[in-house]
């Protein structure tokens, strides 16, 4: 029996750990035994609402459980999730594209009564942002979630290089103006060329990156940013679901072959297939001397110790000859039909709603959507970015977010990249097929759809 | 107390005398057969419920309109309507050609390959084992390591590969991109899966080579048979079977490709390396079609099956010869 002593000895210290764990450690949250699920992407702003959750634990006693998704599958994850009628999630920071299926399909609890209980008022929010992620239909008050993570397309820029003496000479002596941010795509593909190919530090630099991805939604929420400053529409806005002549007008099929034009002359080889991660990656390694991406990972690049500080510089999506808008991302926060713990999620909504929250929220890297936070005098200051990305949220569209908004978007994967990178067809045969494509999806939604 | 008779004493009081029989199968409470249904019930309840159930149920939904993104719209019987879709749809035939000729591609390089590395190691040389060993890795990695892997390799800027044949072609690396390159792309995937697959045929081909007994080399060794002939007449006509196996499973799998291709090139570019593997689930799983889709497996099934079975009965004459 002597050879056990030593395992009732540590079993004895176990149980006497635990038990003081319980007493000292485990706190509120371990004593109720409250525990919610919040499902997102896995990115840096989910790493920073991590760290903002603990104020929420500390102040309910309710512990938070997180489920991550990379990017790549986090809206095939979720939907499948929601699809199934699963209670994995009590929470779900969704895309904003989800909210029409969501609310048509009761995934989401509609938040209306809630507000009005809590004194919520989506006036409090930018209204691009609760069109964007809370109302089904669309500029109706119906709110299906608060507005969460308020997010962009933007552009990064190597400001070390725009500045350096030489190269701002030859650029001028090149095209007889100054090295500066583009303010419009014509500029910007002047400046992609200027730098593709060329020599910095030594090393061979490229142009521009901009998004090609083909499996998700990648080149699509890249094209869009040039598609919509060229005079493209997703509908007839006097006659709703009337693509034809807005999806592939003339104007619009100007603006995919410039989308085209900058991925050939200006890109680095094999970014065939790419998104946001090999986007922070070719500006971090130096590759690229500017890059579309979305502010939330602005932060990131900022503290970035090679690229990041003075290094790095931002501006917003460039002009075209039609308009100035930017693609729309971010999401807003809902809580899931299924949960079992609703009370306790909408608690969550109520403590995330608070200013004071809000404000913590954008200075630890995620970016809020409340008025109070952004239109606040020392806003634009407070970080490099900010002015940029307050601008940019003026100016957002947004994809489609109907049900069938996923069928549509891979409709959209399937004919920008067939284009863009595969060379096929024309621009305008592409968009034309597009409006096929989303023709024959919206008259299987049951829509009427005129043809003229 | 109860007497326990052995199987063989019961057919023996089974032929002697039949009441005897009666009581002992009382005594043994549940016959042979019973027991047998015993063992083979929860197989079956399993087979029915993770296989034939979902069959079934797939067959219903195939006939109707459901879409689970729109799952509140009413669900109709929508007859042979998504059938008709996809067989008059021209990207699913353009999808079904590129899924024949990688699947022809790359089952051909890889019993050519597979067979001729099965001769090699057949024979008996230094660092026999050593050599097998290395040959079958990259059979024994996952499909989704060999695709990140390969990516990396692939890379332009960086990937070995790139930098390999620029050494040989005086081609900058970074000029052309196996991945993301129309005419390139198709013949990548090719590659890798002959990369993966070949050791595979190799191990089929290499038991056909073990199982041709000595004495008939012996015998046409004594008829003075070059080296030659005997591959001829003796080697390949035996393993043929083994081969004609070899490129059954090969064709079934690669008819099935998803994970390898989608990791390298996601379908890309544009659609060039789009298999039929990746139109169904982008149907099923990312559009939520699932009525389409569901009608998609099963043409699909349909063609594998028939395939097969015409590919079986070939092999049977074969074997038969």
């Amino acid at each position: 029996m002597r050879r056990f002593e030593w395992l009732r000895g540590t079993t004895a210290s176990a149980v006497l750990g635990a038990a003081v764990l319980g007493m000292f450690g485990g706190g509120e949250a371990a004593a109720q035994g409250k525990q919610l699920t919040l499902c997102w992407a896995a990115w840096d702003p989910a790493n920073a609402l991590v760290e903002l959750g603990k104020d929420f634990t500390k102040q309910s006693g309710i512990e938070m459980k997180y489920e991550f998704v990379p990017w790549t599958s986090y809206a095939d994850r979720f939907l499948n999730e929601l699809n199934s009628h699963g209670k994995l999630c009590d929470l779900l920071i969704g895309d904003s594209q989800w909210i029409g299926g969501a609310a048509e399909n009761k995934w989401y609890v509609k938040l209306n009564d809630f507000f009005d209980k809590e004194h919520i008022s989506m006036d409090d929010f930018v209204p691009a942002t609760v069109v964007g992620y809370s109302e089904w239909p669309k500029n109706s008050p119906n709110y299906w979630a608060l507005p969460a993570m308020a997010d962009a397309v933007g552009w990064t820029y190597r400001k070390d290089w725009f500045s350096r003496s030489d190269i701002q000479s030859a650029f001028k002596a090149k095209y007889g103006r100054d090295l500066a941010p583009p303010k419009t795509y014509d500029e910007l593909k002047q400046i992609a060329e200027f730098f593709q190919g060329r020599e910095i530090d030594g090393k061979k630099v490229y142009g521009a990156y901009i998004f090609t991805e083909r499996g998700s939604e990648g080149i699509s929420m890249g094209v869009t940013n040039v598609l919509y400053n060229y005079g493209f529409n997703y509908e007839n806005p006097k006659k709703p679901y009337q693509m034809q002549g807005f999806v592939n007008s003339a104007d619009a099929a100007k603006g995919l072959e410039a989308y085209k034009e900058l991925y050939k002359c200006c890109t680095a080889p094999g970014l065939t297939n790419a998104y946001m991660q090999e986007g922070l990656d070719a500006f971090k390694s130096g590759q690229v001397a500017m890059q579309m991406n979305w502010f939330a990972f602005f932060p990131g690049l900022y503290k970035d110790p090679n690229v990041g500080g003075d290094k790095i510089g931002f501006f917003v999506n460039p002009a075209g000859p039609k308009g100035h808008f930017t693609q729309l991302g971010g999401q807003g926060i809902s809580v899931v039909a299924t949960s079992d713990h609703k009370e306790d999620a909408l608690a969550y909504i109520k403590w995330f709603a608070q200013p004071a929250v809000q404000q913590k929220w954008w200075q630890l890297g995620g970016y809020s959507a409340l008025k109070a936070v952004v239109n606040a005098p020392d806003f634009p200051k407070s970080a490099a970015f900010a002015p940029q990305f307050l601008e940019s949220m003026g100016i957002v569209k947004d994809f489609w977010a109907e049900p069938s908004y996923a069928q549509l978007l891979l409709d959209m994967q399937k004919r920008v990249h067939d284009y863009v990178v595969a060379d096929k067809g024309t621009a305008q045969q592409a968009l034309d097929l597009l409006v096929k494509d989303w023709t024959k999806v919206f008259k299987e939604q049951g829509k009427e759809v005129a043809s003229q | 107390m109860s007497t326990i008779l052995h199987p063989d004493q019961a057919a023996i009081a089974v032929v002697g005398e039949p009441a005897k029989s009666r009581s002992a199968k009382r005594v043994r409470g549940l016959s042979d057969r019973t027991i047998a249904w015993l063992f083979v019930t929860p197989t079956i309840a399993l087979l029915l419920a993770i296989n034939i159930f979902p069959l079934i149920w797939m067959i219903r939904l195939s006939f109707t309109n459901l879409n689970l993104s729109m799952s509140y719209l009413p669900l109709r019987f929508v007859g042979l309507d998504n059938f008709s879709d996809i067989l008059s749809d021209e990207d699913v035939w353009i999808r079904l050609q590129s899924t024949a000729q990688f699947v022809i591609w790359s089952v051909a390089l890889q019993v050519v390959i597979g067979y001729g590395l099965a001769l090699l190691i057949n024979r008996q040389f230094r660092g026999h084992s050593f050599w097998t060993t290395i040959i079958l890795l990259p059979m024994m990695l996952s499909p989704a390591v060999v695709g990140n892997f390969w990516t990396l390799l692939f890379q332009p800027q960086i990937g070995p590969f790139n930098s390999l044949i620029s050494l040989f072609t005086g081609m900058p690396p970074s000029s052309f991109s196996m991945t993301g390159e129309v005419a390139l792309a198709p013949w990548t995937i090719v590659l890798v899966d002959t990369w993966m697959w070949t050791p595979y045929v190799m191990l089929i081909c290499l038991a056909g080579l073990r199982s041709i007994p000595d004495y008939i080399y012996e015998a046409a060794e004594v008829d003075r048979a070059s080296a030659w002939r005997q591959f001829w007449s003796i080697t390949l006509p035996m393993t043929v079977p083994f081969l004609m196996l070899a490129v059954l499973f090969r064709a079934i799998e690669n008819f099935k490709m998803f994970d390898m291709v989608n990791l390298l090139t996601s379908g890309g570019p544009g659609s060039t390396t789009e298999l039929v593997s990746i139109t169904l689930k982008r149907a099923a799983f990312e559009k939520w079609r699932t009525g389409y889709s569901s009608a998609l497996a099963i043409i699909l099934f349909v063609t594998v099956f028939g395939a097969a079975n015409i590919y079986v009965k070939a092999l049977n004459k074969v074997k038969q010869r």
